[in-house]
């Protein structure tokens, strides 16, 4: 990527961000995202503020080159939620991928007048593709999150109920001996 | 070169529905339902149409006459509760209450706006009991009740915790968890109750308890925490069972005994009543605090109700001391005195150790054990040592029930601000009466309905998360059982490195005790400040 053509796109930088948002909102239906969109407190509308706010750190580190360690954590705020939504796998990750699109929205005029390279938009798009793939790692990992508390709560329900019912007798923790020729 | 697609022409890969809410069908999404109720759990109570069903099953085997029965069972609630009435009449669709439900904020799905789910109800309504519906049906806003409409219902009936945030900021008053309260009446008539419901109840009729602990096994597990608080501070509690002629019947929700972190907080009531030398028994058989009765209806909430003053007028007793619970103080606060009073039979509650006399209990002859607790140390009749908790950074979660349901705002507060040095508050939208729920209450609580757990939870835990990045908060209190069997999973999903603890768990870390050997760790075996290389000092070598 040429520094003028980063220099460009981080001068666009509210504009993508506005496009890629409004893309995001368009997954939900329409009542909801005019209130993801207008109401502007942080606790009262906690999804589209958190979205919006992730998406904005996920785009600045993609456009500052900057690595995973710092778009993952933004990532992750986002993709929590849309785990936990109605939403495919797919549908929940998907997003990432649009993004590919609206930059090139943002690039057309220069695309089509030949000052941006096949090789350099391919750059950019790769880019995309990686947070895509850490997008699903962080889905998964959230789903099994939901699993574990699943699995976890069942098990502090029932065992520990049995246990001090005095119903099962967990053998005691013993040290294994090293040197078990000494007794 | 070729042309280009804007990102707008794209195809998206996700649909809304096109249809009118009316008409767009409900779809059983994993996580977000909770299991039929058993047939043996609805025929112990005497429930109608027990079987086994599941509700992603086409057939629901409801009776052939479900629609009847069900048009029945509003007309008669419509004659019966005035409220129910007007609620149906008064909803100007203002949209005010629209954006204050958990699950819709969660979820983003439109019939979780309480507008809309009580439209849900209201259509059906409409179309049979206004003049206009009957004429104009669905101009007018009415709809024929049909079997999609009852699934419908059913599965937004039980995505509401009857929390009540959004009777807050309704113009009208409408309380939205009555109408909740009403549907899920109606969906009874014909068996349809989830079984984490349905369960609890047989359970707490047959047995006194949600588990259905028996009384010889509920004896042995508080007797497990007596030795378990001996081996904390040294000191031995002597909790006496079904002890006729003791001052005070003391009654929790069965969770505290099984379930931690509700355990701990169990340990702090015993630690407590032990300390100040309170005159009180344990009941094997009102075993329970918590009524899910009042998920079910009306009938069954007075029913299970009544075994509370059924065993405190068998034991002789004066009052009652209820213990850290939820929708419990709903029901004594709001029904209790109503339906199972007036308890003439008790005394008007009066702390035997400061004099105070709980006018506010005048009635129900029942005292919330933060209101005991904070008069106590109020008088200074306790010595606590709050730097016992200094490993705890503190916030306080309101509990939908006391906070909305009875007012009980303070109490809570001025405890924990007695016994822990760190306390900060969340956010002032999302405490006290404009609390968030915890995702779990009204018999939602079950794992199988994780996902939409999270999705309700969210709005909390957005506040947890704040205060925790912003003063290092680590420990969640509440002052409900269902929240330490709920939150606990939400901070895992959403804020690691919170955890959760009812208020007298952390008075009993601050509880100086006569007697007691020096404290190094709190009740979880948790190292005390100062403490921290005495546990793996042994180890150092290694």
């Amino acid at each position: 990527m040429t520094m003028d053509l980063k220099e460009r796109m981080l001068k666009s930088k509210g504009v993508i961000l506005r496009s890629w948002y409004e893309h995001l909102l368009s997954t939900y239906p329409p009542e909801t995202a005019r209130f993801m969109k207008r109401e502007p407190n942080q606790f009262a509308n906690p999804v589209g503020h958190t979205i919006r706010r992730g998406m904005e750190a996920v785009l600045e580190g993609f456009l500052q080159g900057s690595g995973e360690d710092s778009i993952s954590a933004p990532l992750d705020s986002i993709i929590r939620i849309r785990a936990v939504q109605s939403f495919t796998p797919s549908q929940a990750i998907a997003f990432v991928l649009h993004l590919k699109w609206i930059l090139r929205d943002s690039l057309r005029e220069d695309i089509m007048e030949n000052r941006v390279s096949t090789a350099e938009l391919e750059t950019w798009d790769s880019r995309v593709d990686r947070i895509a793939l850490l997008a699903f790692d962080i889905y998964m990992k959230c789903r099994e999150t939901i699993y574990e508390n699943r699995v976890n709560e069942v098990k502090n329900q029932s065992f520990r109920l049995l246990k001090r019912a005095n119903l099962v007798v967990e053998l005691p923790d013993t040290k294994i001996d090293p040197d078990p020729g000494n007794t | 070169m070729a042309k280009i697609p804007k990102a707008s022409e794209l195809p998206l890969g996700h649909s809304i529905p096109q249809t009118p809410w009316m008409e767009t069908p409900v779809e059983f999404r994993p996580g977000t339902w909770c299991y039929g109720g058993k047939p043996k759990n609805l025929e112990v109570v005497g429930l109608p149409n027990p079987r086994e069903w599941s509700p992603t099953d086409e057939d629901w085997k409801l009776p052939d006459n479900w629609k009847e029965i069900v048009m029945d069972g509003l007309r008669e609630r419509l004659e019966r509760f005035r409220t129910l009435k007007v609620f149906m009449d008064i909803c100007v669709r203002c949209g005010a209450c629209a954006d204050k439900c958990h699950f819709y904020i969660g979820s983003g799905d439109p019939k979780n706006m309480p507008v809309l789910r009580a439209e849900l109800l209201r259509s059906v309504y409409r179309k049979d009991f206004t003049t206009a519906g009957r004429i104009f049906g669905k101009i007018a806003g009415g709809r024929e009740m049909t079997l999609q409409v009852l699934k419908e219902w059913w599965y937004y009936f039980f995505q509401c915790t009857e929390c009540r945030r959004c009777s807050v900021f309704c113009p009208y008053g409408i309380d939205t968890a009555e109408i909740t309260i009403i549907g899920r009446e109606l969906l009874n008539l014909l068996g349809l109750n989830i079984d984490w419901i349905a369960g609890p109840v047989a359970n707490c009729y047959q047995t006194g308890n949600h588990l259905g602990i028996q009384p010889h096994a509920y004896k042995d597990m508080i007797e497990f925490f007596v030795d378990e608080i001996e081996a904390v501070n040294g000191v031995r509690v002597e909790p006496t069972f079904n002890r006729k002629g003791a001052e005070v019947l003391f009654i929790t929700p069965s969770g505290d005994v099984f379930a931690d972190p509700g355990t701990y907080t169990l340990m702090g009531y015993l630690m407590l009543f032990h300390e100040i030398g309170l005159d009180y028994t344990w009941s094997t058989y009102a075993s329970e605090g918590g009524n899910f009765g009042f998920f079910t209806s009306h009938e069954m909430m007075k029913r299970l109700n009544a075994k509370m003053y059924a065993e405190a007028k068998r034991l002789g007793v004066k009052w009652i001391l209820g213990g850290e619970c939820g929708h419990m103080w709903r029901v004594i606060n709001q029904y209790m005195d109503t339906m199972n009073g007036p308890a003439d039979f008790l005394e008007v509650p009066k702390s035997p150790f400061t004099g105070t006399v709980f006018e506010n209990a005048r009635s129900t002859k029942m005292v919330h054990i933060t209101e005991f607790t904070a008069d106590l140390i109020r008088n200074g009749k306790l010595k606590l040592d709050p730097s016992r908790n200094d490993h705890h950074r503190v916030t306080f979660h309101d509990s939908c029930n006391p906070a909305r349901g009875m007012g009980l705002l303070e109490e809570p507060r001025y405890i924990i601000k007695n016994v822990c040095n760190n306390f900060f508050e969340m956010p002032p939208n999302t405490i006290r009466e404009q609390t968030f729920c915890c995702g779990g209450g009204a018999g939602l609580n079950t794992d199988e309905y994780m996902e939409m757990r999270m999705r309700g939870g969210l709005p909390r835990a957005n506040a947890v998360k704040y205060v925790h990045e912003k003063h290092g908060v680590n420990m969640l209190a509440c002052i409900c059982a269902i929240d330490r069997a709920v939150l606990p999973p939400l901070m895992n999903y959403w804020v690691p490195g919170v955890n959760v603890t009812g208020v007298h768990e952390l008075v009993a870390n601050a509880l100086i005790m006569e007697g007691e050997t020096e404290r190094t760790t709190d009740l979880r075996g948790e190292p005390l400040l100062g403490f921290e290389e005495t546990e793996d000092g042994d180890d150092e070598d290694i």
